[in-house]
């Protein structure tokens, strides 16, 4: 038992640090991993990586004005990423032009615009932090937004559930029997910022955007119902937490990766081996029944 | 006589300053079960559009009778087949007007979907994915959606576009139906057979109405070669209609370039 105590245990009881991040990063997953099966739904995957680009500008405002600190960085990103989340929409709904393209146009302005910003005073080491994050130096105003966050976002997916459902699956229905079709939208790249923000101090700008996506990908294929899928999603960020912070802790690797890494074996693995997976649709089937 | 359920005054409905619909006048009775019916581009899916209120009107006015309850399947219908859905949740949708964002669907809810599927011949459906459903079944399962959004005014946009004839069958006996219950009901048909054997009335459409009324008279080989005389295509130099101020100003500017 000696050593299974030390490899899962003791990390989590002797350090600190380690349970704050591990509290940190499985109320990211709570959070993030149902956002995240929305998206995939709504075919807007690749809208959260875009985001997480956005925010960079916002996040390094913060940073240039008051150093390292959550607070300034979280409400500058949170700022840039619903001005850029903001503008796509209002070009999309107000011209000929699609969402993707408008979003494409106004993150690369976003990233550009960060990038620049860091450059002007930062060093390497403080870009590769806003990039990357360090999700075992969480502070206590870090899990403070964290669990706002959390809170925030479950409560909005109760409350717009059904909208947000019927938007995905017949948007003109939704519009010929309510006028919640394009507010529910923009409260829900609303929370996609939110999240984002609130994980990019644990992961990075660049990585926080894998909770969200790399789980409720893997769901996808294990699971046909929209609630289903985001519990699933839920359990298997929360495993890829606690299995990414211990293989960050044995193998000293960055504590972001490696959990970014754990979900993405996750999805792989279901890729494969799950029921709506490669190698179970391909098998060859030999029964089938009369009627 | 019965009260206007629909009131078109002078409406005119279009794209880009061109019409689709031209100076339309005319009253839908409460309780009337009327085709719309015309050629490819000449405005019966714009007309649903201007009553559901999707489409803003370029010219007069079209007014739905207040409290009218509208339920209306669109023609080009933007569902997302691949949506991890089963047929009890897409015709559940059709509760929202009575449940809306945060209702509880009670007991009774899931009775009256599991009623309206059986009664569309969808009976067991209930937990099917809608990607296994095929194009028939599908319509049938958006007319249990109708049927559970008990709306007062129901708007059918080309329903039996690419649906067998027994559907087709089943579908008019559901219309009747809701025919029989008052429900003022407007359908797009392109088979005017159809119209001439199912339908008491018709509104033939080619732009601009080109007549209304009893069904047989409405589709005579007179009015059918009329309609077929209007030019589908936009005419970029045509000249502004209705001198009314904003149009007016618009041509002088047009002018003065």
């Amino acid at each position: 038992m000696g050593w299974i105590e030390a490899a899962f245990l003791v990390p989590f009881v002797e350090f600190a640090f380690m349970r704050r991040a591990l509290l940190g990063a499985l109320m990211l997953s709570l959070s993030a991993a149902p956002v995240g099966v929305f998206l995939m739904l709504r075919r807007m995957s690749l809208t959260g990586d875009a985001m997480s680009y956005a925010i960079l500008p916002g996040a390094a405002a913060g940073f240039l004005l008051y150093g390292l600190e959550i607070v300034p960085m979280t409400l500058g990103g949170l700022v840039a990423g619903i001005v850029v989340a903001l503008a796509a929409g209002a070009v999309s709904r107000l011209t000929v032009q699609k969402e993707d393209a408008s979003m494409a146009a106004f993150y690369l302005i976003s990233l550009a615009v960060g990038v620049a910003m860091v450059s002007i005073r930062g060093s390497s080491v403080d870009l590769m932090h806003v990039l990357f994050g360090t999700v075992l130096a969480l502070n206590d105003d870090a899990l403070i937004l964290i669990g706002l966050v959390t809170a925030t976002t479950l409560i909005t997916l109760l409350v717009f559930k059904r909208a947000l459902i019927a938007e995905c699956l017949d948007p003109l229905f939704l519009r010929s029997v309510s006028k919640l079709g394009s507010p529910v939208h923009f409260v829900f790249l609303g929370l996609v910022v939110i999240n984002l923000v609130a994980g990019f101090q644990a992961l990075g700008t660049l990585l926080s955007v894998g909770l969200m996506i790399l789980p409720a990908a893997a769901a996808r294929f294990w699971s046909q119902r929209v609630e289903t899928m985001c519990l699933l999603a839920i359990v298997i960020g929360a495993l890829s937490s606690i299995s990414g912070l211990l293989l960050s802790y044995h193998a000293a690797l960055p504590s972001g990766p490696a959990v970014i890494l754990s979900a993405g074996c996750a999805y792989v693995a279901s890729v494969l081996v799950a029921p709506r997976g490669v190698l179970v649709t391909r098998l060859p089937r030999t029964a089938h029944r009369t009627a | 006589m019965a009260d206007a359920c629909i009131t078109f005054s002078d409406l005119t409905l279009g794209y880009d300053s061109h019409p689709a619909i031209h100076h339309l006048d005319g009253v839908v009775e409460k309780g009337a079960l009327l085709t719309v019916v015309g050629g490819n581009g000449s405005g019966k899916s714009t007309l649903m559009k201007g009553i559901v209120g999707m489409l803003k009107p370029m010219g007069g006015a079209c007014a739905v009778a207040p409290g009218t309850r509208i339920a209306y399947l669109a023609q080009q219908s933007e569902l997302d087949r691949s949506f991890p859905a089963q047929v009890r949740d897409l015709v559940a949708l059709g509760l929202w007007p009575q449940r809306g964002l945060l209702g509880r669907h009670t007991v009774k809810d899931r009775q009256t979907v599991s009623k309206a599927l059986a009664a569309v011949g969808l009976e067991g459906f209930e937990k099917r994915p809608i990607d296994t459903l095929s194009g028939g079944q599908l319509q049938r399962a958006l007319f249990a959606r109708v049927l559970v959004q008990d709306a007062d005014l129901i708007l059918l946009d080309e329903p039996f576009n690419a649906i067998d004839a027994r559907t087709v069958a089943d579908l008019i006996a559901l219309i009747k139906g809701w025919h029989g219950e008052g429900r003022t009901i407007l359908v797009v048909v392109h088979d005017l057979d159809l119209v001439r054997e199912h339908f008491p009335a018709a509104l033939l459409l080619a732009r601009q109405p080109v007549a209304w009324g009893e069904a047989r008279k409405t589709l005579s080989a007179k009015n059918l070669l009329r309609a077929r005389q209007y030019h589908e295509a936009w005419d970029r130099h045509a000249p502004w209609c209705a001198p009314d101020n904003a149009v007016s100003t618009a041509r002088n500017h047009t002018g003065a370039a």
